[in-house]
């Protein structure tokens, strides 16, 4: 557990969850990210603004992090983009197909003790750890 | 307030929650796949830094939903809007694997995904291309599909 960061970690959580919380409060939504996506993506009258809105802050949060401290973001090198076209297209026809992702299920779902999220959330976890499994350990792809 | 200015101020407050929670995912690396893996990675050398970040949001979020629960409407809106379904149905839960199996491979789910797009890898573009691809596809196949049943039922 040599590369564990708990600090920043639980730091950045905090930070997700007051997100989630400002969005409920302030416009009664709730912060799943690809339902806001999907929502964006094909939108209907008057719900498309603020979805682009969070997705512009989504992306100009991260940024302005990494603007102000460069070496905490390592971004990836060599990656094989066969995998992350496949691994893209299956996020988003199953986050589409499940009703929610990550922030969705994981954190507002489950937030609200919804048992749809708690079970949708240990699939997902449970599907990726099978899924690095098998090709980090078992194919032995080293990705 | 008026119309209008309700609609700026609903769009702002939209902004100012994607700017912290994209500042939380960066700070808490989560726009680095590698790391998002290595918490999915329980045979290898695992890195549990992820559930601390689910923790950390969790908590906050359930305690302010509390609070805000007491509200009968938001500040800004004029009702709350959350989902209502207790089912558990085929479409979760074959839905939430196809998602797993697809967020171990790329390391990449679409809030970090999207959070990316601003940081110079060519990798978050990609990414998203395939899953605006995965999420019309089945749009395309199940929903516009279904309605189109459903009208015809009703003609029945």
């Amino acid at each position: 557990m040599e590369n564990f960061t708990p600090i920043s970690a639980l730091l950045g959580g905090v930070l997700i969850g007051s997100a989630a919380a400002v969005l409920l409060w302030l416009n009664g939504r709730v912060a799943g990210v690809s339902g806001i996506f999907n929502g964006a993506l094909l939108p209907q009258s008057g719900e498309a603004a603020w979805r682009a809105m969070f997705l512009l802050g989504l992306v100009a949060g991260a940024s302005l992090y990494v603007a102000v401290n460069p070496e905490g973001y390592a971004p990836r090198t060599g990656f094989p983009a066969t995998l992350l076209v496949v691994g893209g297209f299956l996020v988003g026809f199953g986050t589409r197909m499940g009703g929610g992702c990550t922030s969705g299920h994981g954190v507002c779902g489950i937030a609200r003790l919804s048992i749809r999220s708690v079970i949708a959330t240990a699939v997902f976890v449970l599907a990726g750890v099978v899924t690095v499994l098998v090709i980090r350990h078992l194919v032995g792809g080293g990705v | 307030m008026s119309k209008y200015a309700r609609s700026v101020s609903k769009n702002a407050a939209a902004l100012a929650s994607g700017l912290v929670f994209g500042f939380g995912l960066a700070l808490s690396h989560m726009v680095e796949p590698t790391k998002v893996l290595a918490f999915l990675d329980v045979a290898g050398r695992w890195d549990p830094s992820l559930a601390l970040v689910m923790a950390g949001a969790v908590a906050v979020t359930f305690f302010a939903y509390r609070q805000i629960g007491r509200r009968s409407k938001p500040l800004l809106a004029p009702h709350f809007l959350l989902p209502t379904r207790s089912e558990l149905d085929r479409p979760l839960i074959v839905g939430a694997a196809i998602f797993g199996v697809g967020w171990g491979l790329a390391g990449y789910c679409p809030g970090p995904g999207i959070a990316a797009l601003g940081l110079g890898t060519w990798e978050a573009p990609v990414f998203i291309a395939a899953l605006a691809a995965g999420s019309l596809a089945h749009r395309w196949l199940f929903e516009t599909r279904k309605q189109g049943s459903d009208r015809a039922a009703a003609h029945r």
